[in-house]
Parts: C-alpha cells; sequence; structure tokens
C-alpha cells in the first residue's frame, strides 16, 4: 500500500521541470501599464473605485468587494488611471471591466519600499484575517478562491489542521517549488500567522518528492524556529513527503494523501476539520500581515518548449502576458518569434493565436482577430489544467501560476472510444470519463448528472491518458454547464 | 459567477498535453505480440495454414475496406480489422477449407463489428463471434485438425499426419466411448479409474510425443527425483495439434508478458479467467475419470486446447469486455466458468470463443453494477 502518501489513480505527466526548477527567482522591471481586471478570483467582481485621470500610488485598493466571497484589487504600480474599461481576461472569454494604470516614463516616484515589520503575534485572529481580506488575498494556486473565506469556517466546524500545499504536482511550473528555497523564513512565518488566524496549533506542509531540497530546507528551518521558541511548544509544523503524481496537489487529494481523510461529495474540506491553503498563499499572508503590503506582485513560471530563456519571474499584477514573455526572451526558432506575432520589448504585434480551431475570435474591445494561427499553444497555468490564451494582451492576474508557450506537436485525430478503460482505471476522482463524455456527446445531460458529473474536478487525466484522444474534459465541462443552465 | 464553463465552448479544454499511445498503436502492437506463436504455427503445419491465415486476413482487410467505401470513412488503418483477421486465422484448425476462413472474417468485420457501428460500437467480440459463425456453419471442416511436423516426423508410418487429433478431441471422445462401449455403469469407472488421468489416457492411446520432451521430462524427473510423464513439455511448446496460433502457450505468454509489461492489457481478466479455469480443473476435472474430487489435471489443461491464447488476446479485447478493474475481474471468472463447464461437459471438446460471446451478454449489466468506488470531490462552492 501507499499508505497515506497518496491517492486512487492519478498519472505521472512528463514533468519539465529541469527548465526553470534551478533558476533564482528575477523581477520583471516595474512596466510602464498595467491592466488589473476587477473579477481575479472565484466569486462576485471587485467595484472600481477610482475614475479615469485619478493618480494612484503603489498598493492603493482600486476596486472594493462587493460581497463576501469576493476581494479587492489594488493598483500595482503607481501612476494615472487611463481607463476604466472592458479588457481581455486570461480566465473568462469575454472582456472583463478592469482599470488601466499608466506611469511616466520619466517618473521618479520610487517603488513602494514595504519596509514595515509588524509583530503578528500582538494581533488578534480576527484583525489578521481583516488585514488578509483588506490585501485582497485569493488562493495563489490557481483557483484564487479569496483565502478570507477559507479562514471562516462556518458556525459548528472545528478545524483541527492547517495543510500546506507545496505539491505543485502541474508539469512545467515550478513557482511554488523556487519560492519555499528562496522565501522559507517567510512562508513559515506566514504559515504561523495562518494557524494564529484559525486558532489551531497543526500544520502540515505537503511537498512532492522531486522537490527534497525544499523540504530539506523547510524541516532544518522549523527545526532552528523550534530551537528560538518562536514555534511554540504546543504547536505543530512539520513537512510531509508526497509521492511524485497528479494530481496530488489538489486539494481533496492533497487532504486523502497527508491525512487519509475523504472529503463527502459537494463538501469542502472543513467537512472533515482542514483548511488547505497554497505555500504562495502563505508567502502573501506574510507580506499583507508583516508589511502590510497587499497583493499586487505574484511569482510567475514562464517556461515551455517554445519559449527562449524559460524563467521564474516576479511580476507585477497586471502586467500583460506580452511584456512577460518579452522578458523571458520572447518564442524561440528563427522565424518562430515572427510567426508567432511577437517581438521584443514595444512589440506592436498582435496576440500569437491558439491553434484550436475552436477557438472563438477575441470579442469587442480586445485586440483586433487575427486567424488562428497554427505551431504555438499559449497556456495560463499548467498543460494540464491551464486555460490556452487567444491573445498576449491579456495580463498576469492573482491566480496566474504560470504562463506557457508551447510548440503544438501533432495532435492525434479523436477516435471513437474503444472502451479500453484507460479514463476509469486513472480517474482520481473514482468516475467513468469515457461514460460521461458518450452521455455529454448525445446532449443526455440528465444521466451525466446521474452519474455524478458534478465530482469531477476537471484535472485532465482522463483526456491525458485516452488512446482514442477524446475531448473528455471538454465533453464533461460542456455537460456540467448546460446542466447549470437547465438548474437557472 | 464561475469561470470554467464559459470557457470551455470558446477554446479547446485542457489539458494541452497526452501520452504516447494511441488506438493504431495498440492494435498493432497486439498484432506483433502475436506474431511469434503464429509463427510457430505456420511452420509446424505448413502450406494449408499459411492460406488459413491469409484467407483470414485478406477477408477481414477487405471487407474493412468495403465498409470504409461504403460509410465513406477510412479506418483500415486504425489496424483493427487486421487484429480480428488473425486472431480470427489463429484460432482455426490449419487444415480448415479456405470458405471457413473468409465466412468467419467477412462476418467478424461486416456484420458484428461495421453493422453496430464500427469499432467501439460493437458489443460482441467480432474475431469469436466469426469463429463461433463457423463452428455452428461448417462443423465438420472445424476439426480439420493435422498434427505439427514436429510429431509427424517422430511418430512413424502408423500415426496419420492428416487425422491427427487434438489432445482435448482424443480425451473427450476416448471417455465417451468408454463410457458407452461398458457393459455397466461400474465396469465403465473401474476403466476410467485405470486410466488415471488424460496425459496417461494419450500415451495408452500412443499419442505421440516428440524426443525432445521426452529428454526433457527425464532431466526434470531425474532432478527432482519423481517421475515426470511425457507429454506435458510437448502441450506447452506447441508439439501437438489444435488450432494454428494456440498450440504453444510458451510463444503467446512471450508475446502475452510484452502487452503486460507495456499496460496494453490489464492483468484483471487474464488473471481471473486462468485461476478460475484451474482451480475448477483441479476440483471437478477428476470426476470423468471417476477419481473423485480434486484429482484435476490442471498443466494438461491449461496448456492443451486455446483457454491460454483466449486469456491473454482474446477474453482482454477492449471494446466487448467490461472497463473497471472489479468487472473484468468478474469477466474474466465468467469466461474461465462457462469454458470450464463446456470442456468438462459439453459436446464440444472446448468452447472458449462461445465462453467469451456469452460473457459479453453481461457486459453492460456487469459495468453498471461494478463501478469504480467514488472517491468524492467536488468544485469549491462559491455560496
Amino acid at each position: 500500500m501507499f499508505g497515506r502518501k497518496s491517492f486512487r489513480g492519478g498519472v505521472h505527466p512528463p514533468e519539465h521541470k529541469h527548465l526553470t526548477q534551478n533558476k533564482p527567482i528575477v523581477t520583471l522591471p516595474t512596466p510602464l501599464r498595467v491592466v488589473i481586471p476587477l473579477s481575479q478570483h472565484t466569486g462576485s467582481p471587485c467595484r472600481a473605485i477610482v475614475a479615469v485621470g485619478d493618480e494612484v500610488n503603489e498598493g492603493q485598493k482600486i476596486g472594493e468587494s462587493t460581497g463576501f466571497v469576493s476581494a479587492p484589487v489594488h493598483a500595482s504600480i503607481a501612476g494615472t488611471v487611463v481607463a476604466v474599461e472592458s479588457r481581455p481576461h486570461p480566465v473568462l472569454a469575454f472582456p472583463v471591466p478592469s482599470v488601466v494604470i499608466e506611469s511616466k516614463p520619466d517618473a521618479t516616484a520610487a517603488t513602494a519600499a514595504w519596509t514595515k515589520n509588524i509583530d503578528w503575534r500582538t494581533l488578534t485572529a480576527e484583525s489578521i484575517k481583516d488585514k488578509i481580506k483588506e490585501a485582497g488575498i485569493v488562493g495563489m494556486g490557481g483557483a484564487a478562491f479569496p483565502t478570507h473565506v477559507k479562514l471562516s469556517p462556518p458556525p459548528g466546524k472545528t478545524i483541527r489542521a492547517l495543510l500546506v500545499n507545496g505539491a505543485e504536482c502541474e508539469p512545467y511550473l515550478t513557482t511554488d517549488h523556487r519560492l519555499m528555497l528562496e522565501r522559507s523564513d517567510e512562508i513559515l512565518e506566514g504559515v504561523l500567522i495562518l494557524l494564529k488566524a484559525l486558532d489551531i496549533k497543526t500544520a502540515v506542509i505537503g511537498i512532492e518528492k522531486n522537490k527534497t531540497d525544499a523540504a530539506d530546507l523547510l524541516r532544518e528551518k522549523i527545526r532552528r524556529k523550534e530551537a528560538a521558541g518562536e514555534i511554540a511548544g504546543d504547536e505543530s509544523v512539520r513537512v510531509a513527503t508526497l509521492k511524485v503524481k497528479y494530481p496530488q496537489g489538489a486539494e481533496k487529494q492533497l487532504i486523502k494523501a497527508l491525512l487519509g481523510r475523504e472529503v463527502p461529495s459537494g463538501g469542502l474540506p472543513f467537512e472533515v476539520g482542514v483548511v488547505v491553503q497554497n505555500v504562495g498563499t502563505a508567502f502573501a499572508v506574510y507580506e499583507a500581515v508583516v508589511k502590510d503590503k497587499p497583493l499586487i506582485e505574484r511569482v510567475v513560471t514562464v517556461s515551455g518548449d517554445a519559449v527562449a530563456e524559460p524563467a521564474n519571474v516576479l511580476v507585477r499584477i497586471g502586467t500583460s502576458f506580452r511584456d512577460l514573455l518579452a522578458f523571458a526572451g520572447g518564442v524561440t526558432g528563427s522565424d518562430g518569434a515572427a510567426a508567432a506575432g511577437v517581438e521584443v520589448p514595444g512589440a506592436e504585434a498582435q496576440g500569437v493565436e491558439v491553434s484550436s480551431a475552436k477557438t472563438a475570435g477575441p470579442a469587442e474591445g480586445a485586440a483586433p482577430a487575427e486567424k488562428p494561427r497554427a505551431g504555438y499553444k499559449m497556456i495560463m497555468g499548467g498543460p494540464m489544467m491551464g486555460l490556452a490564451q487567444y491573445t498576449l494582451d491579456a495580463p498576469v492576474i492573482k491566480g496566474t501560476s504560470g504562463f506557457l508557450v508551447l510548440k503544438q506537436g501533432d495532435t492525434k485525430p479523436s477516435v471513437a472510444c474503444v472502451k479500453c478503460g484507460a479514463c476509469v482505471d486513472r480517474c482520481p476522482a473514482g468516475l467513468m470519463p469515457y461514460q460521461l463524455g458518450n452521455l455529454s456527446e448525445r446532449n443526455d445531460f440528465a444521466a451525466c448528472a446521474e452519474f455524478n458529473v458534478k465530482d469531477c474536478m476537471e484535472c485532465g487525466v482522463c483526456s491525458f491518458v485516452c488512446p482514442s484522444a477524446r475531448p473528455l474534459v471538454h465533453l464533461i465541462k460542456y455537460a456540467k454547464l448546460n446542466l447549470a443552465k437547465q438548474k437557472k | 459567477m464561475m469561470k470554467s464553463e464559459k470557457r470551455s465552448i470558446t477554446s479547446a479544454s485542457a489539458p494541452y498535453i497526452a501520452e504516447g499511445a494511441g488506438i493504431r498503436t495498440v492494435m498493432w502492437t497486439v498484432s506483433a505480440c502475436l506474431v511469434p506463436a503464429l509463427a510457430w504455427g505456420l511452420a509446424v503445419f505448413g502450406a494449408r495454414a499459411i492460406l488459413v491465415v491469409a484467407t483470414a486476413l485478406a477477408g477481414a482487410v477487405l471487407t474493412e475496406l468495403a465498409a470504409n467505401a461504403i460509410r465513406g470513412k477510412v479506418t483500415v488503418g486504425d489496424g483493427s480489422a487486421f487484429l480480428t483477421g488473425l486472431v480470427i486465422g489463429m484460432s482455426l484448425p490449419p487444415a480448415a477449407p479456405v470458405y471457413v476462413p473468409l465466412c468467419a472474417s467477412v462476418f467478424a468485420v461486416a456484420v458484428v463489428k461495421h453493422a453496430s457501428g464500427g469499432l467501439g460500437a460493437n458489443w460482441m467480440n467480432p474475431a469469436m463471434a466469426g469463429r463461433v459463425f463457423a463452428l455452428l456453419s461448417f462443423p465438420a471442416a472445424m476439426s480439420a485438425w493435422i498434427a505439427p511436423a514436429t510429431i509427424a516426423e517422430g511418430a512413424g508410418p502408423s500415426f496419420d499426419a492428416l487425422s491427427g487429433a487434438t489432445p482435448l478431441s482424443v480425451v473427450k471422445t476416448t471417455v465417451s466411448s468408454i463410457g458407452a462401449g461398458a457393459a455397466s455403469q461400474e465396469a465403465a469407472a473401474s476403466a476410467l479409474r485405470s486410466l488415471g488421468g488424460p496425459a496417461a489416457l494419450m500415451a495408452v492411446h500412443h499419442y505421440p510425443v516428440t524426443a525432445f520432451d521426452g529428454q526433457l521430462s527425464k532431466w526434470l524427473g531425474g532432478l527432482f527425483g519423481v517421475n515426470v510423464r511425457p507429454g506435458y513439455f510437448d502441450l506447452f511448446f506447441g508439439n501437438t495439434a489444435g488450432s494454428i496460433g494456440e498450440i504453444s502457450v510458451f510463444l503467446l505468454l512471450v508475446g502475452a508478458a510484452v502487452l503486460l509489461a507495456r499496460k496494453i492489457i490489464s492483468w484483471e481478466i487474464p488473471a481471473a479467467l486462468l485461476g478460475t479455469f484451474a482451480l475448477l480443473t483441479w476440483v471437478f476435472g477428476g470426476v470423468p475419470f471417476a477419481t473423485g474430487l480434486f484429482q484435476g489435471d490442471v498443466l494438461f489443461h491449461l496448456f492443451s486446447g486455446g483457454i491460454v491464447f483466449c486469456a491473454f488476446f482474446i477474453a482482454t479485447d477492449y471494446v466487448s469486455g467490461p472497463l473497471t478493474r472489479p468487472g473484468k475481474i468478474v469477466f474474466g471468472a465468467g469466461v474461465g466458468l462457462i469454458a470450464f463447464l463446456i470442456r468438462a461437459a459439453g459436446i464440444l471438446p472446448e468452447g472458449a470463443s462461445v465462453a467469451i460471446i456469452v460473457m459479453n451478454m453481461f457486459v453492460p449489466l456487469i459495468d453498471r453494477f461494478l463501478r469504480p468506488k467514488r472517491t468524492v470531490i467536488a468544485r469549491e462552492k462559491t455560496t
């Protein structure tokens, strides 16, 4: 048995992490222009509280949350608001209200220093949660669920443990890995702050076995903190090594692997007394609580076999993928960059187009549509669960863990399902994806619901293993969309 | 508001990477893994066997091409029709007249596969359906056995190569003739008991054994100080009469090992099938010889007939089998049970092909009730 360190099903895709895992985090020069979407999280969008012409400071709140499940957004550079309008968004398929800020090239307006050093131990749990909420912190692993909501269990639920997710199971991505190596003290402080906010004593940091350097470093730092009395005697912070298997970093899989507990269908980790936070989130919590710094920048892995100089980059929220890709040397190949419409900084070229034939052209307000070009695929996030991008004008948002440009290999044509059972065997949720795909294709959504389509987390394992190259995740999303419509 | 649903209709969904093997690779790899056993069968049975296999292949591939032309979709390259033809050819007697493989292949590809909608849509195993179709249509032609060159050579002039019966048919006819010929039931029982088992029965009937087997048996007997009855090595390595591709258990296992190692087939169906079959043979296999329970000759039955061929290469067909792990175990056990019942009590010497068709009928039921255990996961709720 694999004991508690793994879960059912899963796959081990080629990691490709060697491209960036040994590259220290570098800071992208402050861009002259940022586009900050008012919706960067799971939940209700923000309302803009600045207008065109307003001068804003770095870190100033520019969008106010409109509900409990929401997180405010802040200016990531100092400058002038030049537009509040709909702009392309990396997650939503339509342009989304955004605040555009430009700084003057000659502005000596130094970037904020964020030198505060607040003693968080003097704060109450409530004030910590307030600071986290005000800083606009959301889950940094990609789901972008507002953190303060996760820290507020519904009445009657007792939280016993904090799981810190350092699994980073998606291929290519190394942001969490680098952060753990370079900001280990801050992450551990963040973990202790989260323990205080939750009023609990136990935290487990789960790290996949391919990052033993990070695990060893954190263990060493924990020992030092224990010796120094910074981790109280009744507190327990430990590092657990996990099997390298996708999707190890999925919340419920992580809980299963680390604690052996299963979250009931439709339930949240609260149900089994657990809160899960990403290591990147722990770092952001540290900056928010100790330095009073809102979430205005994050680490993004820029990688892929078509990127000239893959890197781990500290980026201001709102920086365009165009600036980010240019910083990483653009697209490789003699005619590659030209063909993809990517040039080195200041390029006016239009975006690289997704090579999928299904891609709709960008809607109004976006860059003028070009015909899809074969050859490259641009993805925000990892290749298993990330989102294809139709324009380089879309900005880095709080949930952007990576930006990949992949050479599009020969894609296998989708053929009939031969019922080989590979998807059933590997599905971490224990579903029968081939059947959901067939039912969805026939528009039999009621049957999809009966076969628990809602329990699918869209991890992509089924499509990944399918020898017939069936677009199973796509069909499952289609079924979910139609079920949601029927409910209305 | 939730994001995922909206993007699904405007851009192709993740994942953007995929694992290597496609259907084509799977089909051609299975075919390649059958080649060693096929080559052995063709070598020892000669020109007539080559004609049978070539006809089966041509029948299947040409029927696929015709179906492609009618349906306006070219699928012949996926290798599934080739594999069907290959399995049919290998499952037929080496001296079968050419209309047998031809009818079996055409029926398999045209009726069983394409009439139900093509690859992926058929509920019966096409190759086995084609074989059963031939079995019912041409029962005499389906026992056109010949002895392999390896035993016919050493058997002397008294052994007729053309009428070389298979070990299983020798056992079945002998047992029933003793039963019919005896004066009383007790006399029949004692006559059978004196035989002891199928291997002894073969020896009594002077079923030829190669010098290779004789030496190996002697060596093994000497090594462990026991008396090893000759004949098992001939059965295992393929010096015996039978269908073209089924006789060399050894070479079939070599191919099966490759399929298992490459994860093209999984262990559940072969293990459950052979396990059930062996267990039942051990428990009840002695009954026809009146030696009581737990006296069955497991090795004789595993090594003779087409049970190994069936377990690794036919019962593991994706399309007509179940999908879940527990389902595969039930399916395999069912095939093993029915195959045993036909051998032990049926009119036919063996019936793995019939067993598979019967269990194919249970697949929808198996898939309905033996579902994987759901580990319950849901997306974050937004409210």
